[in-house]
């Protein structure tokens, strides 16, 4: 190797410090730290009400923090002169209601955000969102409105949405939780694809076959904290805790 | 009956008819961007604006036209030198204007809390959500109460006979007062209002289909 070359800072995509948050008196997050790797992808795991939702989305800051620091590619997440707007471009969220936009076409949900945030030209951020929606095995379905999709349908048009802006750092949240059972393949081979381009992504899910196949690291948080984190195989194969353990045999024999 | 007394004051008919119209016209293009903006405050993240437009909407809301038309013609009318027609068209137009904005307001909250967190994690700023995203979906939605409140503004107006201007209603009370005809002037006159707000009805059923095809 050439010794002239600078010395690689591998500078975490993602960086929970001590993130606590309440809602009212509830304590939803105590004190929850998390680094995650450039190109990784970690898996967040847990009961109901754990606060998987809650800590994904403080990450993006569409939930606020009460103590801590979040950075994500060296921007201060909850800083106070942080431009929001500018990170977020950077993020792409998928969450469980996919929440396209109802009055606009497939392919206008996917150009929305390149043209009016990022200000592409209309006619290039069409051309790359139509290209995208090639890539899931949506061509077919540019000009038509969102409900007129399967659900499946609808949560791959929310990733080709995300994927437009494109990010380095993709959050899903429960992405197929809302799905029929026989839709839910089609959607995870879609997040599967992902893998190849080397995005980092945060994944909450119930889905333990895929979280175990795809990720580089599970979380498993319960009632607010991190109980265990590490490789998937490990995790899966010799849960450390009671919770982890009653929590698996419980999901593994629905 | 003796319709003779229609037939021969036509023409003073239309003079009213057109008052009417001008004036809940004008009135309709003082309350959407009043009633828009006071929507729009009333679900802000910033308090005064939300303080400012609640006090607005629950106070026009509270007062009776009739009282404020001659508020505003005897005492603000006075001090700006409004005169009537124009007392008459800023009356009509806030006081519309509260129960548009209260239009605005639901059919904004009508569109659910997904969209806008769907359109702010894509990077958009607030206004760039409230435009390309929520008030599309919600002008869909406030069309037919809209329609409602505009067939109301236009029966509203002929009150605004109280501070002497001549609308339909007026010639009407003035017709009936040299020929003393009046069962056949406010049969007339009904049905000239009817023409009006049904006419004003079909229109808007006409653009809501508009909108539906598009969609
Ligand atoms: N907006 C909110 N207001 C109040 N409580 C909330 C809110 N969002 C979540 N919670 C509560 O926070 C806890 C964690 O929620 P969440 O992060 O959604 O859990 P998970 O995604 O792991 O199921 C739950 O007890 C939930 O009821
Ligand atoms: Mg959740």
């Amino acid at each position: 190797m050439n010794s002239t070359m600078p010395p690689t800072v591998s500078q975490p995509m993602v960086s929970i410090r001590n993130v606590r948050k309440k809602f009212g008196d509830l304590e939803v997050l105590k004190n929850v730290s998390i680094e995650v790797p450039k190109s990784q992808v970690f898996g967040f795991i847990g009961p109901s009400g754990a606060g998987k939702s809650t800590i994904v989305r403080t990450v993006n800051a569409l939930e606020g923090i009460d103590g801590g620091e979040i950075w994500v590619g060296g921007v201060s997440v909850h800083g106070p002169s942080t431009d929001l707007n500018r990170l977020r471009a950077n993020i792409g969220f998928v969450s469980q209601s996919f929440n396209l936009y109802p009055h606009l076409k497939v392919l206008e949900n996917v150009a929305l955000a390149p043209i009016k945030v990022k200000r592409q030209p209309p006619s290039q951020a069409r051309e790359y969102a139509a290209s995208i929606l090639k890539t899931l095995g949506l061509e077919d379905k540019m000009d038509a409105f969102p409900t007129r999709l399967s659900g499946g349908q609808q949560q791959r048009v929310a990733i080709a949405r995300a994927l437009a802006m494109e990010p380095r750092l993709m959050i899903f949240d429960e992405p197929t939780s809302a799905l029929d059972p026989e839709l839910i393949k089609e959607v995870l081979d879609a997040i599967r694809g992902l893998l190849a381009t080397g995005i980092t992504m945060l994944l909450v899910t119930h889905e333990m076959n895929f979280a175990r196949e795809i990720c580089d690291s599970i979380v498993f948080m319960a009632e607010g904290e991190i109980l265990e984190t590490g490789a998937p195989e490990q995790f899966f194969s010799h849960p450390q805790t009671q919770r982890a353990r009653d929590f698996l045999s419980a999901i593994l024999n629905r | 009956m003796n319709w003779s007394v229609i037939t021969q004051n036509l023409p003073l008919f239309f003079t009213g008819v057109r008052m009417t119209l001008t004036i809940s016209f004008l009135a309709l293009l003082v309350s959407i961007p009043i009633g828009v903006i006071a929507g729009l405050f009333r679900v802000s993240r910033f308090r005064l604006l939300r303080v400012v437009s609640a006090v607005y909407v629950e106070f026009f809301r509270g007062v009776p036209l009739l009282v404020l038309l001659i508020w505003i013609f005897f005492v603000l009318g006075r001090f700006l030198r409004l005169g009537p027609y124009w007392s008459a068209i800023l009356g009509l137009g806030v006081f519309s204007g509260a129960f548009v904005a209260e239009i605005v307001r639901s059919g904004i909250q009508s569109v659910p809390r997904g969209q806008m967190e769907a359109a702010r994690a894509s990077g958009m700023t607030y206004l760039q959500a409230m435009t390309y995203v929520i008030l599309p979906q919600a002008v869909r939605k406030v069309l037919p109460p809209m329609a409602s409140q505009f067939i109301i503004l236009v029966k509203d107006s002929s009150l605004v006979s109280v501070i002497s201007i001549v609308d339909l209603s007026m010639v009407a009370k003035n017709l009936v007062a040299t020929t003393f005809r009046s069962v056949e002037i406010w049969t007339f006159v009904a049905v000239l209002y009817f023409c009006i707000t049904y006419g004003l009805s079909q229109l808007i059923a006409f653009c809501e289909r508009k909108f539906h095809m598009d969609h």
